[in-house]
């Protein structure tokens, strides 16, 4: 046995685990839930019986199904509006953080806290109290200004990041360290450079740093995004759940649900691509 | 003539020098001092409203600072959520659960950082795929599987994926066992080669010590999502396991189980607000506390680490 075989061997014992888990736990089960999508799924004794439906299930949640009805909307509005805005104060948070202070790491410490501690539940219960908005700001004349005077595309996401400034800071967190970590790796003599040409720091932001970030801004927006498709709170994977155990929904329509579902999520992925992920001539 | 020299020393105190003039430090202060707020308000208000009785809650002039510090919102919570019991022994099951998702995710980095096989971009790349398949795609056929192997109810829905590297967020730590071994000189392991060492002491004994700042960010991030974790947990462990967080999500029957509503006729011993605050306030506090250990290292580590690397 040459060494060049005998080290692809090793190297494919390493990533064994990853190949039999990826056939086990991601291959057959999305077969099948493919199968399941196509099929009305009834529970036999000690199998499951799948009778063919064709498109039903997806029209069904489509078209018919008023909970998906509500809950649709409001998952695109997390992607239109959440998902922006988490990446910008992720963002201002670590160009703050990169700048030489005092408390710097008291302050890095906090804003990464909530990653530690959120969870559904929690938010949940936090949302229950009101704790989620800043009451106080619903009583400045600011607030009520930009909603009665301005254009509703203006006032829609000013609004929106007012009413939901906690939760947009707390899933900041790992997106900030990435920025941070990001921006501590510029090349300083860039900087310097481009002093002596005179150049404003407005202007460095836009021609220096902003390049330089654009990958990481793609990796943070796919990170967001699959940050809050997979939290607890999401509107339409508590629906998926729900209508699993449902009487009159059942596995294929909760398969066809979460098909329809996992396309949103690719066809955000594919424009932040497009947006952000390649690379500029 | 005094006065003009002294306006421009002024300016360029306060504006000018670049980073370091006053004005500009004033303003980042207040910005990082009003975010840091927003980040901490929810924490001061379950802090706030969990020390509140009765009285407190339903009198308006109680906003923050309750009357009197009223500790028996903690002691019930703490009751209702399981105490020590569910406390040690779901820490335990996370604990193992974190152990083996961090020994597959090492095993699986390495061998894509340090060997060169067939196939290997293709599998790397489905790696990264797995990232943005939710786990709704895959968890039906799962959950049967699990089902007919009598695995429900126990912690091996989770504990099987771990091991062979399927389970929550784990294309995150396998991309972080990846960028770090990726990092460590392959002179080294050549070196090793040639006195004579096999590849499982040269996995065992030099890169894995020198790995150590990702092993602790993968460990503690997959203990503390697994806690987290309340969809799939829920789904898998049903009743038979309990943790702070899935407990918290049932508050009320397990408050109603234990406080039966026979004894309504006193208002001091039913679920308000208040209670449920302090619930949702001991099922963070464990995790503070690991954090408040932990932070300085796991940052650094994160850092070490180069989460940024792909």
């Amino acid at each position: 046995m040459s060494l060049r075989t005998k080290e692809q061997l090793i190297g494919l014992g390493f990533v064994s685990p990853w190949i039999i888990g990826f056939i086990v736990f991601m291959i057959y089960p999305i077969f099948n839930t493919i199968l399941y999508s196509f099929s009305e799924v009834r529970f036999l004794l000690n199998a499951v019986q799948t009778t063919f439906v064709g498109f039903f299930n997806y029209t069904d949640v489509l078209l018919k199904d008023p909970d998906f009805k509500l809950a649709l909307p409001q998952y695109f509005m997390q992607l239109l509006l959440f998902v922006p805005m988490v990446v910008i104060f992720s963002l201002m948070l670590s160009l703050l953080l990169n700048s030489k202070l005092k408390g710097r790491s008291f302050f890095r410490a906090l804003f990464f806290l909530p990653v530690i501690i959120m969870s559904g539940p929690v938010v949940d219960n936090l949302k229950s109290m009101n704790a989620i908005t800043l009451q106080g700001l619903f009583n400045f004349p600011v607030y009520k200004f930009i909603a009665q005077y301005l254009p509703s595309f203006v006032s829609v996401p000013i609004l929106y990041v007012f009413n939901n400034a906690v939760l947009i800071l707390w899933h900041t967190g790992v997106q900030t360290l990435i920025f941070l970590s990001a921006l501590q790796k510029i090349d300083r003599s860039m900087f310097e450079a481009s002093m002596v040409d005179g150049a404003s720091s407005w202007q460095q932001f836009w021609k220096l740093t902003l390049p330089v970030l654009r990958p990481f801004i793609f990796l943070n927006i796919i990170y967001t995004v699959m940050d809050v498709s997979m939290s607890t709170l999401n509107p339409i994977i508590v629906q998926i759940k729900l209508a699993m155990f449902n009487i009159r929904k059942g596995f294929g329509f909760a398969a066809a649900a979460s098909w329809i579902y996992f396309i949103i999520i690719l066809f955000a992925v594919m424009l932040a691509y497009l947006l952000f992920g390649r690379e500029k001539e | 003539m005094n006065a003009g020299y002294l306006v421009n020393k002024v300016r360029r105190y306060l504006i000018v020098a670049k980073k370091h003039g006053l004005i500009f430090r004033i303003i980042v202060y207040l910005l990082m001092i009003g975010i840091g707020f927003v980040f901490v308000y929810p924490l001061l208000i379950m802090l706030a409203e969990s020390m509140k009785d009765v009285y407190d809650i339903v009198n308006p002039l109680v906003k923050w600072i309750p009357t009197k510090i009223y500790f028996s919102n903690f002691i019930r919570a703490w009751n209702v959520l399981g105490g020590f019991d569910v406390l040690l022994t779901s820490s335990f099951y996370m604990l193992l659960i974190a152990a083996c998702q961090t020994i597959s995710s090492a095993l699986i980095g390495y061998g894509f950082a340090k060997f060169s096989f067939k196939f290997k971009r293709v599998l790397f790349f489905l790696v990264i795929c797995t990232f943005i398949i939710p786990d709704q795609v895959t968890f039906m056929p799962k959950y049967l599987m699990f089902k007919s192997y009598g695995m429900l109810r126990t912690i091996f829905p989770f504990l099987v994926p771990a091991l062979f590297g399927q389970d929550i967020r784990n294309t995150i730590f396998i991309l972080i066992f990846y960028q770090f071994f990726k990092m460590i000189p392959k002179s080294l392991d050549e070196a090793a080669q040639i006195d004579g060492a096999g590849f499982v002491k040269i996995f065992a004994g030099i890169n894995l010590p020198l790995a150590i700042p990702a092993i602790v960010v993968v460990f503690v991030f997959s203990f503390v999502w697994h806690w987290n974790e309340t969809y799939l947990a829920d789904l898998y462990f049903e009743t038979a396991i309990r943790t702070f967080p899935l407990t918290l999500q049932r508050f009320t029957e397990y408050f109603a189980k234990l406080y039966p509503v026979s004894e309504s006729a006193n208002p001091l011993l039913r679920l308000n607000e208040s209670v449920r605050m302090a619930g949702t306030l001991l099922c963070i506090v464990p995790l503070v506390i690991l954090y408040a250990f932990l932070e300085r290292y796991l940052i650094e580590s994160l850092d070490k680490v180069g989460i940024t690397g792909e």
